[in-house]
């Protein structure tokens, strides 16, 4: 039977369920990024060394903060699947909104593909401590991408509670080794001695670089809104669960650091796969390095099966809009979910999942990232502007306005200049991707879209039109 | 055979029973349903419903 919503006199419509509620909002931002603590942002340590690493992480913070409270007033007013894509087709423009719906999909896209790799990676590492040697990581990662897929298809309240337990689960991990660790469970006592004896092994360019693997341990939390057309209560709901995600992300990132860089030599913990796990080897607790293998794989699928569910919202969004094939913008009768985009991404997580290395596939992922805040700033500054204050209700209204842009601004400028000192041949590739993607549609597939549809949100005129 | 090649063997085969799923699934809705119903989900509808942005 088909489950429809439909207002009274209008033709029987199908939409996406809102069945969601803030905690869900929490899941799906802290799990996409929390893996970042698990693995990924103790390369700024191997740039940098031990400060470089805090710096990173509370510079990275900063740069998140901002971006947390510029997109919990964006889309607590603009509401919609999409996220970010909405929000640029409303106060931007159709272009823009094109090229952040890329962005969106190739971020999260690559970050499952990264997530499925870490997957088949842990596992090849377990395999190798019992013995058996030469595992096949590619049925493990196929499995991966395969079962999140199928949960994603299924519909978003089983998935984003499936996201709910394990994020939490590899949260209080974290916590539970921090307090182990506090109360003299280690074997081994924090020692901090490089913070005075080894500083800045690299000086201050070491700093600046350390900045590019700094953004690990945020990155995605501006995904949240996504789920802006599954909420119940999107106003309320989503500028609570994106702060309440970056709050746990700044305490979990501070530990992380504080706890890793305590027991691990700097030199090591810079090219450590697993930090968080290394750090509870380390503690010589099996309890502790029980829990945090728990902790990294759980992390490891709350990541991806987020990621599933960010990028088939942009995809589908861009479908209904026509900026892509109408094809893409069906709802499920039954699930209620973007079926096909669900679908269609699967052999392309795949294809970057099996055949790409994961540093390229994650500097990728960080580039779309990184382009997205970069248009948070002047889509903010044109969103004050357009529709000042007093205009149209918004479920929260961020401080300090334009304090946050600038700082924004300032710290994207930076991290483009960090990741260019590591990997300046795939900034300038992505570039190109989006310039070829954005003259595409322009001359090929803007003639599809309907342009009396674009604007749907109930405001007033904007100032100045 | 130890228990990693018998876990590699199952992890295809929960693959490809859970593209199967997917896969039987789509076909069939696309057969029974019509496309404009399937695509006729519309940005803004419910949230014009819910919530007037009125001051």
């Amino acid at each position: 039977m088909v489950d429809t919503k439909t207002a009274p006199g209008q033709p029987e419509r199908l939409q996406l369920l809102r069945v969601l509620g803030p905690a869900h909002i929490w899941a799906l931002g802290v799990g996409i990024v929390l893996v970042g603590e698990y693995m990924g942002w103790n390369f700024a340590v191997g740039k940098g060394g031990m400060i470089a690493g805090l710096i990173a992480c509370w510079v990275a913070g900063l740069l998140y903060t901002c971006v947390a409270m510029i997109d919990s007033e964006v889309t607590s007013t603009v509401a919609a699947a999409g996220g970010q894509y909405a929000q640029a087709k409303h106060i931007v423009g159709p272009l823009m909104a094109f090229n952040v719906g890329l962005f969106l999909v190739m971020a999260y896209t690559m970050l499952e593909a990264a997530n499925a790799i870490t997957i088949g990676f842990l596992l090849d590492t377990v395999a190798g401590m019992q013995g058996h040697s030469g595992l096949h990581q590619q049925p493990f990662i196929v499995l991966c991408i395969m079962f999140l897929a199928w949960l994603n298809y299924r519909g978003v309240l089983a998935t984003l509670t499936f996201n709910l337990v394990i994020t939490a689960i590899a949260f209080m991990a974290i916590i539970a080794l921090f307090l182990s660790v506090q109360f003299g469970v280690s074997s081994v006592p924090l020692d901090f001695s490089a913070v005075t004896t080894d500083p800045m092994p690299y000086g201050w360019i070491g700093i600046l670089a350390s900045l590019h693997f700094g953004l690990w341990y945020y990155l995605g939390i501006e995904g949240t809104c996504q789920a802006a057309e599954e909420v119940r209560s999107p106003a309320r709901s989503l500028p609570y669960g994106t702060m309440a995600g970056i709050m746990t992300l700044l305490i979990a990132a501070t530990m992380t650091w504080y706890v890793c860089s305590g027991l691990i030599p700097w030199e090591y913990l810079g090219q450590a796969g697993t930090p968080l796990f290394d750090a509870a080897r380390v503690t010589g607790n099996r309890g502790l390095m029980v829990l945090l293998f728990i902790g990294t794989m759980f992390s490891t699928l709350a990541s991806a099966n987020g990621c599933i569910n960010d990028a088939s919202r942009a995809w589908f969004s861009m479908g209904r809009d026509r900026y892509l094939p109408i094809w893409f913008g069906a709802v499920h009768p039954v699930y209620r979910t973007p079926y096909r985009s669900i679908i269609f991404l699967v052999p392309i997580a795949l294809i970057f999942a099996l055949g790409a290395p994961l540093d390229q596939v994650v500097t990728f992922s960080i580039l779309s990232g990184l382009l997205g805040y970069t248009f948070m700033t002047f889509n903010m500054v044109m969103f004050r502007k357009k529709w000042p204050l007093d205009t149209i209700k918004r479920g929260y209204v961020h401080p300090m306005h334009p304090l946050p842009t600038i700082v924004l601004l300032i710290l994207c400028a930076t991290a483009y200049v960090a990741v260019f000192l590591g990997y300046g041949t795939q900034l300038i590739a992505m570039v190109s991707f989006y310039i070829i993607a954005s003259l595409w549609f322009h001359f090929r597939r803007y003639r599809f879209v309907r342009r009396g549809d674009q604007f749907t949100m109930p405001w007033p005129r904007p100032e100045g039109y | 055979m130890d228990i990693w090649t018998i876990l590699e063997y199952a992890a295809w085969a929960l693959s490809a029973l859970f593209a199967l799923l997917m896969l039987s699934d789509m076909i069939r809705i696309d057969t029974t349903y019509d496309n404009e119903l399937l695509t006729s989900s519309r940005e803004g509808e419910i949230e014009a419903a819910a919530e007037r942005h009125t001051l």
